[in-house]
C-alpha cells in the first residue's frame, strides 16, 4: 500500500529522537539507582531493575513495530471496542487481582506483574478522540458535555475502587483537550479556582478564604466590572461564582478531614510541613529534597550519588527516579531533562494542531497532556511542591507497565501522524 | 476557530516547566542546606522500639513482665581480621552455622546490618560482651520478650509474636516492618494500640562508610519513643490461681464477674497452659506441641465453647415467666401435666415457684414455659407458639444471649438463641409448636452459650435486672483511664427487680437443703443453682451458677466441668470456694480444696491413652 512504503519518511523523526534520548537516560539512571558500589551488576543482568527495564524496552520495540504496521484507521475504528475491553479488565482485576500495599490493582504473571490501569489512559484518549471528533458532537451542548465526562470519568471510578487512586488522577488532565476542542471557559476557569484553593486552604484555614473571597469579590465589582453597563447581571454572577466557591471551600473542608484516609491527609500534611511525620510522608520528601539539592550545579557524577547509592531514598527506580538525575546530574542535568521532556511535549502539541482529521489532533493533545501531568506530579512530588503521589515518570521510571503504556500511548500518535498527508 | 486556545496551552505548559526549573534552581543551587549534607554524608534513619506495655492485676500483682533480651547483628562489610575459631568457640556455634549465616549476611546486604543471632539473655550476653571488643562488625541490640511470673491466664492474656505476611501485606500504612513485634491473640491483640507505644525516630549523619557521624540537625527532627502504655486489669490473680489447682485433671471453665461493674475477676479454661512457654525462643517449639494436644488447651472455652446451660435457665425462665404475668412466685403446677419427669422427690417441689428452683422441678419449668409460648391471643397453636417465641427470645435476648456481650479480647462467639427463622427453617413455617422447642423450657434443646455468658446471667441476678459489659481490664496507662465508654455500657433488661428478688429464696435453699448441699456455706449467704447440661459424647457436663452475698453482691461466678455428672458435686463446690476465697481473703474448708484438686474427669487425651 502506498502509505507503508512511506512510513519512513512520514514518521516525525524528532519526536522519535527525543523518545531515544528519554529511554535511555531513563535506563542509565535506574541503572545507577539500583547501583551497589560493594556489589557492582552488570549492566544487562536481568536479577535487578536496570536489566529488567532492558527486557522491558526490547520488548517494546516489538510492540513499536506492530503499532506502526497496524493500519492507521483501526485506531479509530476500534477504540470504543477497546475502551469496553478495557473497563471490563479493570473490572476483573477487583475480583481477580493479588493484593499488594492494600491495592487490588495488579495482575500477577510468573513473576511479573501487570498494572491495567496504567493502559487505561491510553485507551481513553482513543475513545474521548473518537466521540469529539463525531460528526455533529459539541462540547457547547449538555448533550454532548455529559457524554464526554462519563467517557473520562467511568476509568478513575474503578480504579479508585481498586484502591489506587494515584492511577485514577491523571484522568483530570482531560480537561485541558476539552478545553482546546471548545469546552466552555467558566468550567477550566471554575476548576483552576478550585486548584487555588485546594493550595491556599493547605496554609490557611477555611474561614481566611471565604473571607478573602468576599474582599476579592468586591473589589472586582468595585472597581473593575461595576462601571460597566449590566453591572447588576455581573453582580449576580459574581454572588453564583462566590456561592460555588464557597461551596467547594466546605466541601473540601469536609473532604480532607472526614473523607480522606488518615494516610492521605498525611502525605498532603507532608507538603505543608514536611517535619510533622517523619517517619511516613514527611520522610519521603525530605529525602528526595536531600538527594535532588546536594546535586549542585554539575551534580556528584554518575554512579557516584551518595543518597541513591545508600538506598535513602524509598521507591528510587520508580516514583522518585528524578532524585538520581538530580543528585548525579546536578541542576545541569535537571535542566536538560526539563528541556528535553518540554520540547517533547511542544512538538507533539505542534504536530497535533498540524493534523487535519480531528481524531488524530484531539488524540495528539491527550498525549502531550497525559504526559504533561505525569510530570507535575511526579517531579513535583520530588522538589515539595506537590503531594506525594505514587506515579510514573514517562519512559524513565522502572517499570513494565508504565513503559509500554506510554511506548503504545506515543506511538499510535507517531502512527496517525505518519498518515497526515495521505488524509483526504 | 480555537486557535487562541493552543497558545493558552502551551504557555501553561512551559509556564509549569519554569516554576519547576526555578524551584529546582533554589534547591540545587541556591539553597545551602542539602548542599553540605548531602556532599559528603548522608542521613540515616533509626527506628527505635519501645517496650511494651505490661500488665498488672486488680491488687498490683504483675501479670506479663518484659524481660530483657540481645539480638546480634552482624554488617558484612565492617567484620576484618575475625578469628573466626575464637568466635565460634566463644558463641557455641560450629563452623557451617556460622559460614551459612555470613553467607545470608552478605546476601541481604554488605553494608547493612543483619540478624546473626537472635535472643540472648541476659546472662548470655554479660557473657560475651567481653570478648566482642575482639569482633569488629558485630553488634547488639536490645529488645525484649514477654515473661509471665504468675503462670496463669493463658488463654486471656495472649502472646505476641512476628507479625505475620498477610497482616504485614495488608497494612494501609507501614507501621510495622519485617520481623516486628505484635499482639496476636487475647489481649495482647485486642489492646495493641495502647501496649506497643509509639516508635522512635532518630536521624544520624553517616559518612559513605556508613560511620555514625552524630546527630542530624541536633535531634530536632527526631521523636523520641513513648513507652507502651500499662494494662490494668480486673482480674484477681490469687483467685486465678486458686481455680487453677481446683481444675486439675478436668476440662471446662469458670468465670467470675464484680456484678456492679461488670469487672471480670476470674477467667480460666482448662485445660490451660503456663504462658511462658510461648514466648522467647523455645516459642515454635512449643506452639507446635500445644496446638497439637486433643484436649485443646490453646482453645480459650470461657467464651468460644458453647454448652447447653441446662437446669441454671430456670432462673431466666422464672424472671421472664414472672414479668409477662404468666406465673407469680405463688404458682402451683400440683397435677398438671408433663412429659419430663422429675428426679423422682415429692410433689411438693410444685407448689410454688421458689420449690421448683430448690429442686431444680423439671416438670414445673415444663408449665411454665408452655404458659409463656401461649401467651397470645391466637388460637393456633402455631401461630401462638410463633408470637411466643418471639416475645420470649426478645426477653432472654436482653440478657445477652445470643449475640456478643462484648468482652475486650477477640474470639467471643455468639452461642445459639434460636429465633423464628431458624425453626421455620427446619419445619418449615407455621410448621411447629411448643411441644417441638420444649426442652428449651430447662435449658436443653437449641439453646448454646459460653460460661461468660452464664456467669452475665449471674450479674444481672445480682444486680437485679441490668448487665455491665464484661471486661478484662479496668484501666489503662498511668492516669489508669483510657477505657473507651463503649466498653463499659449498662445494658438494661426491662426486668423489674422484683421479680428477680422474688426468686431469691429459692435459690438460696439450693445451697442450703436443694441440689448443690455441698457447696453450702454457714458464713456467707450463696444464691445459685445448679445444672446438668446433657452431652450426647459422653457423661453428662455440670454446671453451677452463683452470686453471693444475697444483700450487696460482689460476685456473680459460673463453672463448668465437662463429664463431671451432676452440678452440685464438682462445680458447686469449686465456685463455693472461690467465693470464699473472694469474700474471706482465706479458705477454712481445706478438706474439700483438697478433695476438689485430686478430684479428675477423663480428658480426651487420658481417653485416648487408654
Amino acid at each position: 500500500m502506498a502509505g507503508e512504503i512511506n512510513i519512513k519518511s512520514g514518521i516525525d523523526w524528532v519526536t522519535v529522537l527525543l523518545y531515544l534520548l528519554l529511554v535511555t537516560i531513563g535506563y542509565l539512571n535506574i541503572y545507577a539507582a539500583v547501583f551497589d558500589p560493594e556489589d557492582p551488576v552488570s549492566f544487562f543482568s536481568l536479577s535487578h531493575n536496570a536489566g529488567r527495564q532492558l527486557l522491558f524496552l526490547g520488548l517494546s520495540t516489538v510492540i513499536v513495530t506492530l503499532i506502526l504496521f497496524i493500519d492507521y484507521k483501526v485506531y479509530d475504528s476500534f477504540a470504543y471496542i477497546f475502551y469496553g475491553f478495557m473497563i471490563f479488565m479493570l473490572l476483573a482485576t477487583i475480583f481477580l487481582g493479588t493484593p499488594i500495599k492494600g491495592s487490588r490493582s495488579w495482575i500477577k504473571l510468573g513473576t511479573f506483574s501487570l498494572q491495567p490501569a496504567e493502559f487505561a489512559k491510553t485507551v481513553t484518549a482513543l475513545a474521548l478522540a473518537k466521540l469529539l471528533s463525531t460528526q455533529g458532537f459539541s462540547l457547547k451542548r449538555f448533550n454532548g458535555l455529559w457524554k464526554a465526562a462519563v467517557l473520562i470519568l467511568l476509568p478513575p471510578v474503578i480504579i479508585i475502587l481498586q484502591k489506587e487512586t494515584g492511577a485514577a488522577l491523571p484522568f483530570a488532565i482531560f480537561m485541558v483537550v476539552l478545553y482546546r476542542e471548545g469546552l466552555p471557559g467558566i468550567y477550566p476557569g471554575l476548576f483552576l479556582g478550585f486548584v487555588i484553593i485546594l493550595i491556599v486552604s493547605l496554609f490557611y484555614s477555611k474561614w481566611y478564604i471565604l473571607g478573602g473571597m468576599v474582599v476579592a469579590g468586591i473589589f472586582f465589582w468595585y472597581f473593575i466590572l461595576g462601571k460597566r453597563d449590566r453591572g447588576r447581571q455581573i453582580l449576580y454572577r459574581l454572588i453564583g461564582l462566590y456561592l460555588v466557591f464557597a461551596t467547594f471551600t466546605m466541601g473540601l473542608d469536609f473532604f480532607l478531614t472526614k473523607v480522606l484516609q488518615p494516610h492521605q491527609q498525611r502525605r498532603i500534611q507532608a507538603l505543608v510541613n514536611p517535619d510533622a511525620d517523619p517517619l511516613g510522608a514527611g520522610w519521603n520528601v525530605t529525602q528526595a529534597k536531600i538527594a535532588i539539592g546536594s546535586g549542585g550545579l554539575f551534580g556528584k557524577g554518575y554512579l557516584q550519588g551518595t543518597q541513591t547509592k545508600f538506598n535513602f531514598v524509598p521507591e528510587q527506580s520508580t516514583d522518585f527516579i528524578f532524585c538520581t538525575v538530580g543528585e548525579e546530574w546536578g541542576f545541569m542535568g535537571s535542566l536538560v531533562l526539563m528541556g528535553l521532556y518540554l520540547s517533547f511535549f511542544a512538538r507533539i502539541l505542534y504536530l497535533a494542531e498540524q493534523q487535519r482529521d480531528k481524531f488524530a489532533r484531539i488524540y495528539g493533545y491527550c498525549v502531550a497532556s497525559i504526559m504533561f501531568f505525569h510530570l507535575l506530579v511526579n517531579i513535583g512530588m520530588t522538589i515539595g511542591l506537590m503531594p506525594v503521589i505514587g506515579i510514573p515518570l514517562p519512559f524513565i521510571s522502572y517499570g513494565g507497565s508504565s513503559l509500554w503504556s506510554f511506548t503504545i500511548l506515543l506511538f499510535i500518535f507517531l502512527k496517525l501522524d505518519a498518515h497526515r498527508s495521505f488524509k483526504v | 476557530m480555537y486557535d487562541g486556545r493552543k497558545h493558552i496551552i502551551l504557555f501553561f505548559f512551559l509556564s509549569i516547566g519554569i516554576i519547576y526549573i526555578s524551584r529546582l534552581f533554589y534547591l540545587q543551587v541556591i539553597d545551602p542546606t542539602y548542599k553540605s549534607i548531602g556532599a559528603t554524608k548522608a542521613v540515616h534513619r533509626q527506628i527505635e522500639v519501645p517496650l511494651r506495655g505490661q500488665i498488672y492485676d486488680r491488687n498490683g500483682k504483675i501479670l506479663v513482665q518484659n524481660e530483657e533480651v540481645y539480638n546480634m547483628y552482624v554488617t558484612p562489610n565492617k567484620v576484618k581480621h575475625l578469628d573466626t575459631l575464637r568466635f565460634c568457640r566463644v558463641f557455641d556455634i560450629d563452623r557451617n552455622c556460622f559460614d551459612s549465616t555470613m553467607k545470608v549476611a552478605k546476601k541481604y546486604s554488605r553494608n547493612r546490618a543483619s540478624i546473626f543471632k537472635k535472643q540472648l539473655t541476659k546472662n548470655e550476653f554479660a557473657h560475651v560482651a567481653d570478648a566482642m571488643i575482639n569482633f569488629k562488625g558485630f553488634h547488639f541490640e536490645q529488645s525484649f520478650f514477654r515473661t509471665y511470673p504468675g503462670n496463669t491466664l493463658a488463654n486471656a492474656l495472649g502472646y505476641i509474636g512476628e507479625i505475620p505476611r498477610k497482616l504485614y501485606d495488608n497494612q494501609e500504612h507501614r507501621y510495622y516492618r519485617k520481623g516486628d513485634y505484635i499482639g496476636l491473640t487475647g489481649l495482647e491483640k485486642s489492646y495493641e494500640e495502647e501496649l506497643r507505644g509509639i516508635r522512635g525516630v532518630k536521624y544520624t549523619l553517616m559518612d559513605v562508610k556508613m560511620n555514625d557521624k552524630g546527630s542530624y540537625e541536633n535531634g530536632s527532627y527526631d521523636t523520641v519513643a513513648v513507652v507502651g502504655k500499662d494494662l490494668f486489669s480486673s482480674i484477681d490473680i490469687e483467685l486465678q490461681k486458686l481455680a487453677d489447682s481446683l481444675f486439675q485433671n478436668k476440662v471446662g471453665a469458670i468465670v467470675a464477674i464484680e456484678p456492679k461493674t461488670g469487672e471480670i475477676l476470674t477467667m480460666g479454661s482448662y485445660p490451660t497452659y503456663d504462658p511462658n512457654l510461648l514466648s522467647g525462643k523455645a516459642f515454635s517449639k512449643n506452639y507446635r506441641k500445644l496446638i497439637s494436644d486433643p484436649d485443646k488447651p490453646m482453645f480459650n472455652r470461657t467464651i468460644s465453647a458453647f454448652y447447653r446451660p441446662g437446669s441454671t435457665f430456670k432462673l431466666v425462665q422464672s424472671v421472664v415467666g414472672l414479668q409477662q404475668g404468666v406465673i407469680n412466685a405463688r404458682t402451683s403446677f400440683i397435677g398438671a401435666d408433663s412429659p419430663m419427669g422429675c428426679h423422682g422427690h415429692g410433689l411438693h417441689h410444685m407448689a410454688n415457684l421458689n420449690n421448683a428452683v430448690q429442686y431444680s422441678c423439671n416438670p414445673y419449668f415444663y408449665n411454665v414455659f408452655k404458659r409463656i409460648l401461649a401467651n397470645s391471643t391466637k388460637k393456633s397453636p402455631f401461630i401462638a407458639a410463633r408470637e411466643g417465641l418471639s416475645r420470649w427470645r426478645d426477653m432472654v435476648g436482653t440478657f445477652g444471649l445470643g449475640t456478643h456481650l462484648g468482652i475486650d479480647i477477640p474470639g467471643e462467639k455468639n452461642g445459639l438463641l434460636p429465633d423464628l427463622g431458624y425453626y421455620d427453617k427446619i419445619y418449615g413455617e407455621n410448621r411447629w409448636k411448643f411441644s417441638t422447642v420444649a426442652s428449651m423450657a430447662i435449658g436443653e434443646g437449641e439453646l448454646g452459650m459460653d460460661v461468660l455468658k452464664l456467669a452475665n446471667i449471674m450479674a444481672v441476678m445480682a444486680n437485679k435486672g441490668y448487665w455491665v459489659t464484661p471486661h478484662l481490664i479496668s484501666g489503662v496507662g498511668e492516669d489508669n483511664k483510657g477505657m473507651k465508654p463503649e466498653r463499659l455500657q449498662i445494658h438494661q433488661t426491662g426486668i423489674d427487680a422484683k421479680h428477680f428478688l422474688s426468686i431469691y429464696d429459692g435459690m438460696e435453699q439450693v445451697l442450703k437443703a436443694g441440689t448443690a448441699r455441698q457447696a453450702y456455706m454457714a458464713e456467707i449467704p450463696i444464691l445459685g443453682k445448679t445444672g446438668t447440661s446433657q452431652n450426647r459424647k459422653g457423661r453428662d457436663h455440670a454446671i453451677f451458677v452463683a452470686f453471693a452475698p444475697r444483700d450487696n453482691p460482689q460476685i456473680a461466678i459460673a463453672a463448668v466441668v465437662e463429664n463431671a455428672g451432676y452440678g452440685g458435686s464438682s462445680s458447686g463446690p469449686i465456685s463455693s470456694l472461690l467465693i470464699e476465697k473472694y469474700l474471706t481473703r482465706k479458705i477454712e474448708r481445706r478438706a474439700l480444696a483438697e478433695r476438689m484438686k485430686n478430684t479428675s474427669f477423663k480428658t480426651v487425651a487420658a481417653t485416648a491413652a487408654n
